[in-house]
């Protein structure tokens, strides 16, 4: 029997807001322990939660960068359970009433375009840490630090849409994308800023009916969702077709092992006793309030890439490359405002620019050489004034020294060299001097152009105009 | 007269011509509150030291001419209100060392006023409960007779009034924790409209329906309190952002053309006859004032009791999951695995009426029964709020008693919670339609025990009620009366 999968991906958004949710601590990661906190986010008797506006606007923009509906009424309720790193012994979050619904991610890929739908988005208060084993000034034992509770996040629910493990990463790495470009998430799934439980389940092909599923939880990089869900698809079908049966389980995936093992069944799962929390009143958004966010969207990666290409006529590949990360692509499109050719400034930060920063470990916004300055190069380029070989070097320079490019030019006199006169002479010269290649060149033997050619440029030190050394040693070869 | 005995306003005027100084005050009523505690227990925490301290203070404030009406004034705050560093314990074993950071709004606007806390009053657990004998700090009892419960669950601000052991007193009122206990201890409490005051630092009981209110020797104090904890606080997303009156204003012994309501529902068989005979007079006396009557009715009285108990229980069920013994409060000395250490230090932190509540309150939120319990009940809340709106269509204020009865004696509801459950019965209903009401001393039982009036007014309508409430105490003596102890 054929097996289809069936996945839905639940993806928590750590927001880079700089306060928390309900409180006006500072969110900064790796502050000493509970350094950041205070009555609301310790759950002190009488402390009650005030909503961060910051937090909802973030939540429209994402709601809007996937294409959800934005509720004009949302509602916060209390999820509840004991665990020592939930202060206030519930978790500040939506339940029936969430702030987006109704949206979707088109996913590109070998199944060519696809469309994912999204559920719901959500905000929600983070938890505490628990710190284990040695905790400084207390010696062995467990620890609880709360510099993290009450820290914002979004829940990104998918509809059970997706068929595969490279369906799904491919959707993480589309959702990833957004909200990276939105601002609105540092996307380091290293350090929790974004992570993923997915929900896996087979059937039968063609059967209407899904399977029991699992919920996967604990997979913090693209890998290891494709191979949590790679491994728990073909246990699921290996189970099934040995005779036994799906269980609803919550498990955990393992990283060292690639595998997944049963966290809590279904019969030990929480009843979170939801109930809208009285501390906060329905949150009401107009619909001023969404087209003023809506003003403040970005242009998002899909959209871009198709510009690029319809509007300055780059390749898709160029395209995607600049696209990828919103900070590139402003630092081109800065270029090409300030007077690029777009191919030229493309060629340029794809090659050089990105060359660079990947030696010396620096990201685009700590480039030295400003959109201005890389315009200007390409503007000497285009005149004649240097050749693109020449134009390296400068580029060089100006990364060292930031300068503007003609100064470098001028100081260095790395001026192209165009003067017939000039060129005349030198080839003259070499041609005196390498009489026996003159003669291997007239007698047929083509190849040896090339060695004149380097010759030329090396004793005009690089400043000949290429295209002028090659039409005058040809002619002059020739005889 | 003793200077305990004044009233904000009284003293104030003592203050202001400097015939007395605030220590003067304040040490005359913790020498007071000394001599009577043995036979009321209506503190938990009295703060002598800083009750001096903060006199001294306001002294210097009065001599430098910068003089509040509230600067010098001994007050007391029932134990639920967080005080910065003074122990708060809200009545309850599981927070007996527990000395908050911060100070609730309310105490804090108090405060930069210049009011001076003698202590920290007692009230019934986590304010669960209608006669403050859920206390683990044991019972208050009532001035006017010891053998009675001073009402709940502000038994102590309502005690600590009656017995002169403070001026005024902040308690607070989910169900009718401010009206009862005024009404049998014979001071006067209002509980304000939701919203209208702070619950920034007060421990919550059940959020949706908790408020903060004055209890006073009379209306003019009332006025004065409500005035000076009233307002828009940032920090409590539910408080309304609506400017504050000057309620002293509304105290005009004038309520010629008043219409007041008065709802058939409340008026029942079985409603004590001394409470009965008090209405009764009470409303001949508004009748001779020139207030109007109008019989009205609000149909959905009968189930106000039972939806409360689906609906602040189910909050208290999360609000006090807090209390885990991990980061403040109690903590079991056996805590064995985590488990262990909830369940014990829950256990021995909590008393029984407040694991009953919890009890109940997680039952009705539970998958399978929240629908049927806290959705129904949160829509005949709804039902209950139209009725009064609708009433207050056609009446400016609504004329009910407080309480079926008199104080009743200590033990005699404890071991039947229904009973002690439906002495709450006039004053749930406010609470349900979050809009406020105001309890006024109107008369005595046959055995000494005093019975109050509640006018219920619209919501952010406590102007009406206070000129009511003030034009009967005009009216009336009953507000004299002092309770012998």
């Amino acid at each position: 029997m054929k097996f289809q999968p069936v996945i839905g991906l639940e993806v928590h958004v750590q927001l880079l807001t700089n306060t928390k949710i309900f409180c006006g601590c500072s969110t900064k990661f790796g502050a000493s322990p509970n350094s950041q906190t205070c009555p609301v986010c310790l759950g002190m008797p009488g402390a009650l939660p005030v909503l961060n506006r910051k937090v909802v606007e973030y939540a429209i923009l994402a709601g809007l960068a996937t294409n959800c509906a934005i509720a004009p009424r949302s509602v916060f309720a209390r999820k509840n359970y004991f665990y020592p790193d939930l202060p206030k012994g519930y978790q500040i979050s939506q339940f029936e009433l969430p702030i987006c619904i109704g949206g979707h991610l088109d996913i590109e890929g070998e199944w060519g375009t696809k469309r994912i739908g999204i559920t719901r988005i959500h905000m929600e208060e983070d938890a505490g840490k628990l710190v284990h084993s040695d905790i400084p000034g207390m010696g062995s034992g467990s620890g609880v630090d709360l510099n993290r509770a009450c820290t914002p996040l979004l829940e990104v629910v998918s509809e059970p849409d997706i068929r595969s493990a490279d369906e799904a990463v491919a959707y993480l790495k589309k959702l990833h994308q957004i909200v990276v470009y939105l601002g609105i998430c540092d996307g380091n799934m290293e350090e929790g800023s974004f992570r993923c439980d997915a929900n896996v389940s087979v059937m039968p092909v063609g059967a209407d009916k899904f399977g029991t599923r699992a919920e996967i939880k604990n997979v913090n990089s693209f890998k290891f969702v494709k191979q949590a869900i790679e491994y728990e698809i073909e246990r699921q079908i290996e189970l099934i077709e040995d005779g036994g049966k799906v269980v609803q389980e919550t498990r955990l995936f393992n990283p060292d092992s690639g595998a997944t093992r049963s966290m809590r069944g279904k019969e030990e799962a929480h009843d979170y006793r939801y109930f809208p929390d009285p501390d906060l009143v329905p949150l009401v958004i107009s619909t001023d309030w969404v087209e003023e966010v809506q003003g403040s969207l970005p242009e998002l990666p899909e959209a871009k890439f198709k510009r690029y290409q319809e509007e300055l006529g780059l390749p898709a590949y160029d395209a995607e490359v600049l696209t990828a990360d919103r900070q590139l692509a402003e630092y081109f499109e800065a270029c090409v405002t300030a007077g690029s050719p777009a191919k030229a400034a493309a060629n340029w930060v794809m090659g050089e620019i990105t060359r660079k920063l990947n030696e010396e470990g620096k990201a685009i916004a700590a480039c030295p050489v400003t959109p201005q300055l890389l315009t200007a190069l390409l503007a000497l380029i285009e005149k004649g004034t240097i050749s693109g070989k020449i134009a390296k070097t400068v580029f060089d320079e100006m990364w060292a020294t930031g300068k503007e490019p003609a100064a470098i030019v001028e100081e260095k006199g790395l001026v192209q060299v165009s003067d017939t006169g000039e060129i005349e002479k030198i080839i003259d010269e070499i041609m005196a001097a390498n009489m026996g290649q003159v003669e291997e060149f007239r007698g047929g033997k083509e190849k040896v152009f090339g060695f004149f050619v380097g010759q030329v440029m090396r004793a005009s030190k690089g400043k000949a105009n290429p295209a002028v050394v090659n039409e005058m040693l040809l002619k002059k070869l020739k005889g | 007269m003793d200077l305990f005995e004044l009233t904000i306003h009284e003293l104030h005027e003592k203050l202001k011509k400097r015939e007395v100084s605030s220590v003067e005050a304040t040490k005359a009523t913790l020498a007071r509150i000394e001599a009577v505690e043995p036979k009321v227990n209506a503190f938990i925490t009295v703060t002598t030291d800083e009750a001096l301290k903060a006199a001294e203070e306001a002294d210097k404030r009065i001599a430098s001419g910068n003089i509040d009406i509230l600067t010098g004034i001994p007050v007391a705050l029932k134990d639920i209100f967080l005080t910065k560093g003074i122990r708060t314990t809200c009545a309850s074993k599981i927070l007996d060392n527990f000395v908050p950071p911060y100070d609730a709004t309310s105490w804090l606007k108090l405060k930069e006023r210049g009011a001076v806390l003698l202590g920290k009053l007692n009230q019934d657990e986590f304010a669960m409960g209608s006669s403050c004998e859920s206390s683990a700090f044991g019972p208050t009892k009532n001035p006017w007779n010891p053998d009675c419960i001073p009402g709940g669950s502000s038994g102590g601000s309502a005690a600590a009034i009656a017995a002169q052991e403070a001026v005024a007193t902040l308690g607070t009122d989910t169900g009718g924790s401010i009206r009862q206990p005024a009404s049998h201890c014979g001071c006067v409490g209002l509980k304000p409209t939701y919203g209208r005051v702070s619950r920034y630092g007060v421990i919550a009981y059940a959020s949706s329906l908790d408020q903060v209110g004055p209890m006073t020797r009379d209306v003019t104090d009332c006025a004065i309190m409500l005035g000076a904890v009233a307002g828009y606080d940032p920090l409590d997303s539910t408080s309304v952002n609506m400017p504050v009156p000057d309620y002293t204003k509304a105290l005009i012994p004038d309520v010629k053309g008043l219409k007041i309501g008065l709802p058939k529902e409340y008026y029942i068989e079985g409603l004590d006859p001394d409470v009965k005979k008090a209405l009764d007079l009470a409303i001949e006396t508004y009748r001779g004032l020139g207030a109007e009557f109008v019989d009205i009715s609000l149909p959905h009285t009968d189930y106000a009791v039972a939806t409360y108990y689906l609906i602040a229980t189910a909050e208290a069920s999360s609000n006090l999951a807090r209390y885990d013994g991990v980061r403040f409060g109690h903590r079991t000395s056996e805590p064995g695995n985590l488990i262990e250490t909830y369940s014990r230090s829950r256990d021995e932190g909590f008393g029984a009426e407040v694991k009953r509540r919890i009890m109940l309150g997680t039952y009705a939120l539970s998958s399978g029964y929240y629908d049927a319990y806290y959705i129904k009940a949160q829509k005949v809340r709804t039902l209950i709020m139209n009725d009064f709106l609708k009433a207050f269509e056609t009446v400016d204020a609504i004329l009910t008693p407080v309480a079926p009865t008199p104080a009743f004696r200590i033990g005699e509801k404890s071991s039947d919670p229904l009973q002690m459950y439906l002495s709450d019965i006039f004053t749930i209903p406010v609470n349900m339609a979050g809009t406020c009401g105001i309890s006024v001393p109107a008369g005595m039982s046959a055995s000494g025990l005093p019975i109050g009036l509640q006018l219920i007014g619209k919501p952010f309508g406590e102007e009406t009620i206070i000129r009511a409430a003030y034009a009967f105490e005009q009216a009336t003596e009953w507000h004299k009366r002092k309770a012998a102890l």
